[in-house]
């Protein structure tokens, strides 16, 4: 409610015009209220779960977290003590140098191989459709399930990978295996993913664009690279970015099949974060990692953004 | 003459891309075929499994019920009670957003893009402290609204998607009609967005189903335990007993199964939402 104009009586006309400008700026505001009562809740909510967990988690990461925080409720600021801790633990180097070595081999397999299927099926064949959806039950079925199954799969002795393929390897049992089989696992969980996007992109290329290269006498390789990335770029992008968002932050998937181990080989920063604040209760070490993992992701969230900004912006 | 020598090739080589895609498909789905066959075999030891089941043996889905049946119930109470605080939250204000676009309107756009950043991890670990103060920890509704936050940014954005296509001239006539704001959204717009919403709930349904770090993080003891943090203490404790587990693995697939031969369009519709195109 706005202060309305000063109401002399009879008005001469300009303070009679100020005052309908007035009423018409408090009705305006009025209705802009009563949108964003719609809004408000989403917003409550988002500030909630996400804007306020950043914000706590810095301040936590300077604060002492005890088992006694536990019952007394309280967490002394204890400076960069949180800070000077995880940096020189020797797991957090490791932990960080193992993330980036599974974000990235699980976005390189996932991508590949999720093009390639994609290319595959815009081919368009009798069941093709049909083969598709199949292909997303991996992606679709909780990832707790997905390693558990893979670890009963993987089992160095009684799982099915070593019978069909007659060897003996240790997939999960071995410190320098386990990280790979891990990212294998993942691969397979982030194909479906790729493949319906990028065959969605694919799909809004004309086929004329194709079949103009295909006249130039360009073969399927280089009209693929030379015409169709080129044009997919876009698409790329969003696909990588939005997998390395999920990708960096993964817990679920590398607590079923490993539980961070053998030896601590497959230490993520997700599953460091977890192991600090929830097994060892020191929630103050564990904001450190996870603010960590917060900057490496935000890096990526301005590219994601910058990619994205005239799909999402306007109002399409 | 000629068509028949036009399509012999087609043919042929369609019955090479099928058979190239039953390869794909029969790598890839392997893994979820070889837990459905040692769930259904009594032996689960390399040596006593046989490739396909030859009877039909239900005990290890009797001993998976009977451990981890009231945790798929409670798996199933979360996720629609998510589905209910999600649907209930993100649509009022995907439709401002897409209708009204009042002053502040891009800002709250961009921000629920950039909640799909923040780890989850990170949000457990703030929100499990503030839980603990609300006592909120171990709690049904601590646990739904935790997973609503799964969908909620993911759901606001397909829907004001689809809303931004509706017609304006819709919405306009029924206002003209003396329609109020909210008469407007739930007698116009909604049914309208029926494909939508089904894709958004969906989605929001298989994230709660599929959760387990909140589940993980924001319990302590076993008063609210889904069935993802169930097969997760079953296989620390019972490793012996793997056609159970895969059993209770196979159980647990099973609303991503349905939903997606049930909601086929719909999957696909909402997966290509999630990557904002």
């Amino acid at each position: 409610m706005t202060t309305t104009a000063p109401t002399a009586p009879a008005a001469p006309p300009r303070e009679r015009s100020r005052e309908r400008a007035a009423a018409s700026r408090a009705a305006r505001r009025r209705r802009v209220l009563a949108q964003w009562l719609f809004i408000a809740p989403a917003v409550l909510y988002m500030l909630a779960f996400f804007g306020y967990p950043l914000v706590r988690n810095v301040a936590m990461s300077f604060q002492d977290y005890t088992f006694a925080t536990y019952f007394t409720g309280e967490a002394p600021f204890n400076g960069l003590a949180n800070w000077r801790a995880v940096l020189a633990d020797e797991l957090f180097g490791a932990s960080l140098w193992h993330t980036l070595v599974f974000t990235v081999g699980s976005l390189a397999g996932q991508f590949t191989i999720g093009m390639a299927l994609a290319l595959f099926f815009s081919r368009r064949f009798p069941l093709s459709g049909a083969m598709r959806s199949l292909l997303l039950l991996p992606w679709l079925i909780p990832m707790v399930v997905s390693g558990t199954v893979w670890r009963r799969v993987l089992d160095e002795e009684t799982g099915v990978a070593n019978a069909l393929l007659g060897t003996g390897i240790p997939w999960l049992s071995s410190p320098d295996l386990a990280l790979v089989s891990v990212i294998l696992v993942n691969v397979w969980i982030g194909i479906p993913f790729n493949m319906v996007i990028l065959y969605g992109g694919l799909q809004e290329i004309p086929t004329e664009v194709r079949e103009a290269a295909k006249l130039d006498g360009a073969g399927p390789v280089r009209t693929f690279f030379g015409v169709v990335l080129p044009l997919l770029r876009p698409v790329v992008t969003v696909v990588l970015v939005l997998g390395f968002m999920s990708t960096v932050k993964i817990l679920d998937l590398i607590l079923a099949l490993t539980n961070g181990g053998p030896a601590n080989a497959t230490e993520t920063l997700g599953t460091f974060t977890y192991q600090l604040s929830f097994l060892r209760l020191d929630f103050g070490q564990g904001a450190v990692v996870g603010n960590v993992l917060i900057l490496i992701s935000m890096v990526f969230a301005v590219i994601y953004l910058r990619a994205n900004r005239d799909g999402f912006t306007e109002g399409r | 003459m000629t068509p028949v020598a036009a399509t012999a090739p087609r043919t042929r080589r369609s019955y090479a891309d099928i058979a190239i895609g039953t390869a794909v498909l029969a790598v890839l789905l392997f893994p979820l075929y070889w837990m459905v066959n040692t769930a259904l075999q009594p032996g689960s030891g390399m040596a006593e499994l046989a490739w396909f089941p030859r009877t039909l043996d239900l005990g290890n889905f009797a001993r998976a019920w009977e451990s981890q049946g009231a945790n798929l119930v409670t798996s199933m109470l979360v996720a629609l009670g998510a589905v209910a605080v999600c649907l209930a939250v993100a649509t009022p204000a995907a439709y401002a957003l897409a209708r009204f676009r009042p002053p502040g309107a891009r800002a709250v756009v961009f921000a629920t893009l950039i909640t799909q950043m923040v780890p989850g991890i990170v949000v457990a670990n703030a929100i499990y402290n503030a839980y603990v103060d609300l006592d909120l920890v171990n709690s049904y509704l601590g646990l739904i609204l935790a997973d609503a936050s799964l969908g909620i940014p993911f759901t606001i954005i397909l829907l004001r998607a689809f809303m931004v296509s509706i017609p304006g001239e819709v919405v306009e006539a029924a206002m003209v009609d003396g329609a109020g704001r909210l008469r407007v959204l739930i007698g116009v717009v909604l049914p309208m967005s029926r494909n939508a919403l089904i894709t958004g709930g969906l989605f929001t349904f298989l994230f709660a189903w599929s959760d387990f770090l909140f589940a993980l993080t924001l319990n302590t003891t076993d008063d609210v335990k889904p069935v993802t943090l169930g097969i997760y203490e079953y296989i620390g404790a019972h490793v012996g007993d793997w056609g159970a587990v895969m059993a209770v693995a196979t159980l647990s697939s099973i609303p991503a199964a349905v939903l997606l031969v049930v909601a086929q369009k719909y999957v696909a519709a909402g997966i290509s939402a999630g990557s904002g195109k």
